[in-house]
């Protein structure tokens, strides 16, 4: 446990938490990345203002951070682009279908007591643990 | 606009916050989800922080009638829990466990343009199209069995 941050875990944690309780407050909308992504895809019948703004605000934020805090975007793991590109369809293609993420399913419905949630975050818990162990503890 | 507006300084907020938390570095994920391995449960203090700030604010902000800038909540309404919901959270579980990515860390992520995330990033907007044609075809030929 070397690599344990629990004081950064729980600042940026409860950044998050405040960043998608505002998106409740002022706009009503629950904060799930992928559906907030998502939905901009449904173009033209989605609401595409507030989303793309959310998306671009996020990309501003990984801007930030390059500039005040570049040690958040370290460069990620040298595992191939097949992985990373099978991952990435995994990811979208998933998270469409089970409708939310981490950010969706995981706070937000975690939060609300939503049992659709609970199943969701279980499920995808199991297989992310069960897909680490299988590449580095199997192959 | 007032509502763009909004989503944008919330949106950066969120970003901020997932890398502060060590979200957007997949190598603290996959250590994380590594649990016979050398673990590191920061993740579990993320989730139950950001957990508890959105269940206490949660109960306070839909007291109210409407959002500050909305006319309605907009709040998911399904309730069952079905194969598309299970079958989609396992296939996103792999993706994450491979890659150490989910999708907001991924967009913040895309900052550093580093060509991993860029792989990533790309191949899972083409996943959530994939999905979105693939839903249309289904829906069209389910309709037209009946």
């Amino acid at each position: 446990m070397e690599h344990f941050t629990p004081i950064s875990a729980t600042l940026g944690g409860l950044l998050i938490g405040l960043a998608a309780a505002g998106l409740l407050l002022f706009n009503g909308r629950i904060a799930g990345i992928s559906g907030i992504l998502g939905g901009l895809l449904d173009l033209p019948r989605g609401d595409v203002s507030w989303r793309g703004a959310f998306i671009a605000g996020l990309i501003a934020g990984g801007l930030l951070l390059l500039w005040f805090y570049p040690q958040a975007l370290a460069l990620p793991p040298d595992y191939s682009f097949a992985t990373y590109a099978i991952a990435g369809l995994l990811v979208g293609y998933g998270t469409r279908l089970g409708s939310g993420c981490t950010s969706g399913h995981g706070v937000c419905g975690i939060a609300r007591l939503s049992p659709r949630s609970l199943a969701a975050v279980a499920t995808f818990m199991v297989s992310a643990l069960v897909t680490v162990f299988v590449v580095r503890h199997v192959l | 606009m007032k509502q763009a507006l909004a989503a944008f300084f919330l949106g950066l907020l969120f970003a901020l916050g997932l890398g502060i938390a060590g979200m957007t570095q997949p190598a603290k994920i996959i250590a994380f989800l590594d649990v016979t391995g050398d673990w590191d449960p920061s993740l579990l203090l993320v989730m139950a922080s950001a957990t508890l700030v959105y269940f206490l604010s949660y109960r306070w902000i839909t007291r109210r009638r409407a959002p500050i800038l909305a006319e309605k909540f907009a709040l998911p309404a399904a309730k069952h829990i079905d194969a598309r919901l299970l079958a989609g959270s396992m296939l996103f579980g792999i993706g994450w466990g491979l890659s150490g990515y989910c999708p907001g860390p991924a967009l913040v992520a895309l900052s550093g343009l580093a060509p991993n995330t860029v792989v990533f990033a790309v191949s899972m907007l083409a996943g959530m199209l994939l999905f979105k044609w693939n839903d249309a075809w289904l829906t069209a030929r389910r309709l037209e069995k009946l």
